[in-house]
């Protein structure tokens, strides 16, 4: 019950939130909703073990087949959003057969290796992608009233509310993966992944599972991007975006569901608020690279580590194993 | 008598121009507690590693019930009823104690990813809780279940590794050096809960150098030297028999 008034006030303040801020901001807090997807399925990426260096190029096959579905076949937007998600997850499907022949250190290059062939594919073929100037025009959300709210979306706000709804089921819809015996099977693939096998489990299989669903999230992520901007370019998605949501990640800590969340949250308000108004708008780069190290070096664990200290000792662990929901 | 339940049969393992396993044929009767021993690097950890299917044989192969299984890969060996062990604490030491056996349960309750998000894998969740609960039980763990596996003291671990293993419902395991580590009231209590396991049907098959639980426990053995079979018998058998103490001792004469 607790738990529920919780959810309740959260989502009310997050309701609330756009009207308290100005223009440009709530332009930035759409951004970050759909950031918070894209991090949160990089995590259920790196559950099985394994980080990418592709993961913003996937995002950006998820932009790419949803701008070039509802622009060239005329596809509704949000049906071409969705197939643009399963396109990004086929293409993860296609890759996974190279890429899971590596492991670690050699998966992570062979990710950035094939993320960059696809950006080539991008520059290279005017057509259908544009080549190096990219898309542009893309449709917009058409507006729609749903009653209680009329949804018009050259409003940023609006569209922090549509892209508020479809992070919060997808995130809805990872929590719930991780939660399950599927989740275990991914906290096993990860941490002994011959024991995992002993035990009869397909570990390729898992960790295919894995990354294909983590694709599939960051498609839909992209296609929000695509639709909210109207022009994607090669550029949108290069290893500098990479390098931010691995910031993210890091600085979040990937022990617990939430961890990276908090950190593209934390960071995006540092970035954006704090540091674009204080004026330091040149150096954020520096200032950005300088919280880098800084949070590797004295909070190894990430920001969640700050947040689970405050709870008490059984409440944090229960949150980090990914526990499977108990039955009772 | 009924068949073997498991067949070597000629079996070559070579790195590069080592060979770890020199055309070793045994064969393991169902029901069995069968003990394969032999002095350091005999080839008794790389035949178990053969036979989970860890490793693909240069030759030979291994039948289970008849059905060739050499060349398969660990997770298919696995589903088809033969379940190893590891050697040291080979645990998911980040998950807790009844995660780790929930894990062993996989085969019999494999998740199934549109069920849990839909909620409706509800019976097979409390179905493989109720199976891992019972091998947890049976190996004395229950009251750990929310410890943390890396946690545990080093007998308990080995035991979680055995409850992991029992979960799976395996009809051979194979188990890698059990008793490693152990005390000697730990070592008498693992060995009365073979017995047990192999009262319930199990077929073991244990590579083990603690010489007094091998010839306590053991229906037959089979000793290796340097990849080759050596010797077979029963534990009477072995213990006279000259070639094993040759190798045995032997060797630790050329190591004094």
């Amino acid at each position: 019950m607790a738990k529920l008034a919780t959810l309740l006030g959260f989502g009310a303040i997050l309701l609330a939130l756009p009207h308290a801020l100005s223009f440009s901001q709530q332009e930035i807090l759409v951004f970050l909703t759909i950031n918070v997807l894209l991090v949160a399925s990089y995590r259920l990426l790196t559950l099985t073990g394994e980080w990418s260096l592709g993961h913003v190029v996937i995002m950006g096959v998820g932009a790419y087949a949803s701008a070039l579905l509802s622009k060239r076949l005329g596809i509704y937007v949000p049906a071409a959003m969705l197939l643009g998600a399963v396109t990004a997850a086929m293409i993860a499907l296609a890759l996974s057969f190279p890429l899971f022949r590596m492991k670690g250190f050699y998966f992570l290059i062979g990710s950035f290796a094939a993320g960059e062939i696809i950006r080539l594919l991008w520059k290279r073929f005017r057509d259908p992608f544009g080549g190096p100037k990219g898309i542009k025009k893309i449709d917009p959300m058409p507006d729609f009233d749903i009653g209680i709210y009329a949804f018009d979306f050259f409003e940023p706000i609006s569209y922090y509310y549509f892209a508020l709804a479809v992070v919060g089921v997808s995130l809805w819809v990872m929590w719930r993966i991780e939660r399950s015996p599927v989740g275990l099977t991914f906290h096993a693939v990860h941490w002994q992944d011959r024991l995992a096998e002993a035990s009869g489990v397909n570990v390729r299989a898992y960790r295919t599972l894995a990354f294909v669903l983590a694709s599939g999230f960051a498609g839909l992520s992209g296609a929000l991007l695509a639709h909210y901007i109207g022009t994607i370019n090669p550029n949108s998605f290069d290893v500098e975006q990479m390098v931010f949501v691995l910031t993210w990640t890091i600085v979040g800590g990937t022990a617990t569901f939430y961890g990276p969340i908090l950190g593209c949250v934390v960071l995006t308000i540092l970035n954006e608020i704090v540091l674009r108004e204080a004026g330091f708008e040149q150096m954020r780069p520096l200032i950005y690279g300088l919280i880098l190290i800084l949070s590797v070096l004295f909070m190894p664990k990430g920001l969640e580590s700050l947040v689970r200290g405050a709870f008490s000792g059984r409440n944090a662990r229960k949150n980090s194993a990914g526990e499977t929901e108990a039955m009772e | 008598m009924s068949p073997p339940v498991l067949e070597i049969d000629n079996l070559t393992m070579r790195f590069g121009g080592l060979t770890a396993i020199d055309r070793l044929s045994f064969k393991v009767e169902r029901g069995a507690i069968h003990g394969l021993i032999g002095p350091n690097g005999a080839g008794k950890t790389t035949t178990f590693n053969v036979v989970s299917g860890f490793y693909k044989p240069t030759g030979g192969e291994v039948r289970l019930r008849g059905e060739t299984i050499s060349g398969l890969r660990m997770f298919e060996v696995a589903r088809r009823g033969v379940v190893r062990t590891f050697q040291h604490s080979t645990l998911f030491a980040e998950l807790t104690v009844l995660e780790n056996v929930l894990i062993g349960t996989h085969m019999s309750f494999p998740p199934n990813i549109f069920a849990a998000m839909a909620g409706v894998d509800k019976a097979n969740r409390r179905a493989a809780r109720a199976r891992a609960e019972e091998a947890l039980e049976f190996f004395g763990l229950s009251g750990l279940s929310d410890e943390l596996a890396g946690d545990l003291p080093h007998g308990h671990q080995r035991a979680l590794g055995m409850a992991v293993a029992l979960a799976a419902r395996p009809d051979v395991v194979l188990l890698d050096e059990p008793f490693t580590g152990m005390n000697p009231e730990e070592t008498r209590r693992m060995m009365e809960l073979m017995v047990k396991l192999r009262n319930t049907g199990v077929t073991i098959l244990l590579v083990e150098h603690d010489m007094h639980a091998i010839m306590g426990l053991c229906d037959r053995i089979t000793c290796m030297s340097f990849g080759r079979l050596l010797a077979e018998g029963n534990p009477q058998e072995i213990r006279h028999h000259p070639d094993v103490i040759e190798a045995y001792l032997g060797g630790a004469r050329h190591v004094a």
